[in-house]
């Protein structure tokens, strides 16, 4: 059993954030990634951020997670790689696994839980042949592993990472067939949509797949035209050759560490999935366990790495470390979540924090 | 916002003059044009801007809006906009055509004095342009920037180019 201050599972923006801003306040914090490297989805985001200053707007993700490396390393923050924590016990117990077998045991004082979130997988026929992925799992291939996951790709989802992975895809001169979404408008930023039309790419809102077609693998993607009800309108098939087909159709917030917790859960759409019930400060229903990011609602990058601040800040508060400006940063980290959040394009999350609210 | 913008991310020609500035401010020479037609939290084209000519305002969900008096064209928002949505226009140097100054983060890059395809906003050919020059400082972060001469009446339709058929 391993004694600690501040654990912090999961080494993403979120994690990474609020270890840094409680290492800062005081806090003697230890982080759990169950990956090789922390930085969470940042490594393999080579696109610039949205947003402002502050969240580092401007910046490619990539270069975002070197400073926050930095920040860790620079503080002193005990990192375990590989170590994927499996359970959160009644005690306050945290049990992880590192490596194939090694089983080790942490006893904190107080818990942040930013485990992130995973693709949602869609049901068609032949959904499992070679050649269909993730939208993830296709941007860690290239831009992690600079592996080239195809020549002819179909998109299906128009979200931001739809839009996104597309556009990394055409810059690793990979061919982008078309961009489908069952919505009948697109999703994603649109200046993100517009960067991938001028490319020559069509985006097909309203249309889904029917099924893949291929033997041992992906050779092709019947799609279809929706209605206004989402039903397919007979007729409206076509055949679009391809070797790769992703799938982005939203992430779902990673959240069983919490619901074994015991901390209150409710399924709120508009955040992804089922969430935990959280006070302003992202603490819990469950005493000294807090959470931060997607796993609290899925959301922008920009708002888990402020979501990450606010928890590390009340969590080493919760521990007895206030730093003298505690007042001025909370409300600096709560401004800029407000701003990120109060467009129309936070409309979705606004409602869905309101119905989280513990 | 149009409803067909929604659905392709393509804008219309209204909606891209609706942004141009005018024509006499054009040939005066370069100034910046920003295609931002959504509310999005996204703020750095007003931080980068040394000229304040570029303002979000307090909330950073408002669409930019260029001041064409304040702009001096020095082009920096346009490696600096993370939806690669800002370039710069210029009709001072030649009578029929424009200089544009476009984002460009594809390999191979086009070689200065060669001549590409102009494509539209959907990705469509729309004429032959020059290519007058390429940069790619290391205060652009990975986003080279490439000077266009397009046909004067080509201006509101060239957004793009492509190298090879």
């Amino acid at each position: 059993m391993r004694n600690c201050e501040l654990l912090i599972i999961g080494g993403g923006p979120a994690g990474l954030s609020a270890a840094i801003t409680a290492a800062k306040a005081g806090a003697r914090v230890e982080v759990l990634e169950r990956g090789a490297h922390i930085g969470g989805q940042l490594i393999k985001q080579t696109h610039m951020f949205f947003g402002s200053k502050k969240q580092h707007a401007s910046t490619r993700g990539i270069d975002i997670a070197d400073m926050l490396l930095k920040e860790i390393a620079d503080l002193n923050i005990k990192v375990h790689t590989n170590t994927t924590a499996v359970g959160i016990y009644e005690d306050g117990v945290v049990t992880a696994v590192r490596g194939e077998e090694e089983y080790i045991k942490f006893k904190p004082s107080a818990v942040i839980v930013a485990t992130g979130a995973s693709e949602k997988a869609l049901a068609f026929p032949n959904n499992d042949l070679p050649g269909i992925y993730g939208a993830g799992a296709v941007q860690t291939l290239m831009n992690v592993h600079g592996v080239r996951p195809g020549d002819d790709v179909v998109m299906l989802g128009a979200g931001n990472i739809g839009l996104i992975v597309s556009y990394q895809l055409m810059q690793a001169g990979v061919r982008v067939k078309c961009i489908l979404d069952a919505a009948p408008k697109i999703g994603g930023y649109l200046v993100h949509a517009s960067k991938v039309a001028r490319m020559g790419v069509p985006i097909l809102t309203g249309h889904t797949v029917k099924r893949a077609i291929g033997s041992d693998k992906l050779e092709a993607v019947e799609i279809v035209r929706l209605d206004e009800r989402f039903r397919p309108i007979e007729g409206t098939e076509r055949i679009i050759e391809a070797d790769t087909l992703c799938i982005s159709v939203g992430l779902t917030p990673l959240t069983e560490l919490l619901s074994m917790a015991g901390c209150k859960m409710k399924y709120i759409p508009q955040l992804g999935g089922f969430v935990p019930l959280r006070d302003e400060n992202y603490r819990t229903s469950v005493e000294n366990i807090f959470v931060a990011g997607d796993t609290a609602g899925v959301e922008e990058a920009s708002a888990a790495m402020v979501e990450g601040c606010i928890s590390g800040l009340m969590a080493a508060r919760q521990l007895g470390h206030v730093p003298e400006d505690f007042a001025a940063l909370a409300a600096d980290y709560r401004a800029q979540l407000e701003a990120l959040r109060s467009g129309p394009a936070g409309r979705h999350i606004r409602d869905g924090i309101a119905n989280a609210d513990l | 916002m149009e409803k067909c913008f929604e659905q392709t991310g393509i804008a219309t020609e209204e909606m891209v003059k609706a942004k141009f500035p005018p024509m006499e401010r054009i040939n005066k020479g370069a100034v910046a044009v920003a295609e931002c037609y959504q509310r999005i939290p996204c703020n750095p084209c007003q931080t980068a801007c040394a000229f304040n000519a570029i303002n979000v305002g307090e909330d950073i969900n408002n669409m930019p809006e260029v001041s064409f008096d304040a702009c001096r064209g020095c082009g920096i928002c346009v490696s600096k906009c993370p939806g690669l949505a800002i370039m710069i226009i210029d009709g001072s140097i030649e009578e029929a055509t424009v200089d544009m100054h476009i984002p460009y983060e594809f390999l191979p890059l086009p070689e200065a004095g060669k001549t590409v395809k102009g494509v539209d906003r959907s990705g469509e050919y729309v004429c032959d342009v020059l290519v007058v020059d390429v940069k790619n400082p290391k205060s652009y972060d990975r986003t080279p920037v490439v000077r266009i001469r397009v046909p004067r009446e080509r201006l509101y339709s060239v957004r793009n180019i492509r190298l090879e058929d």
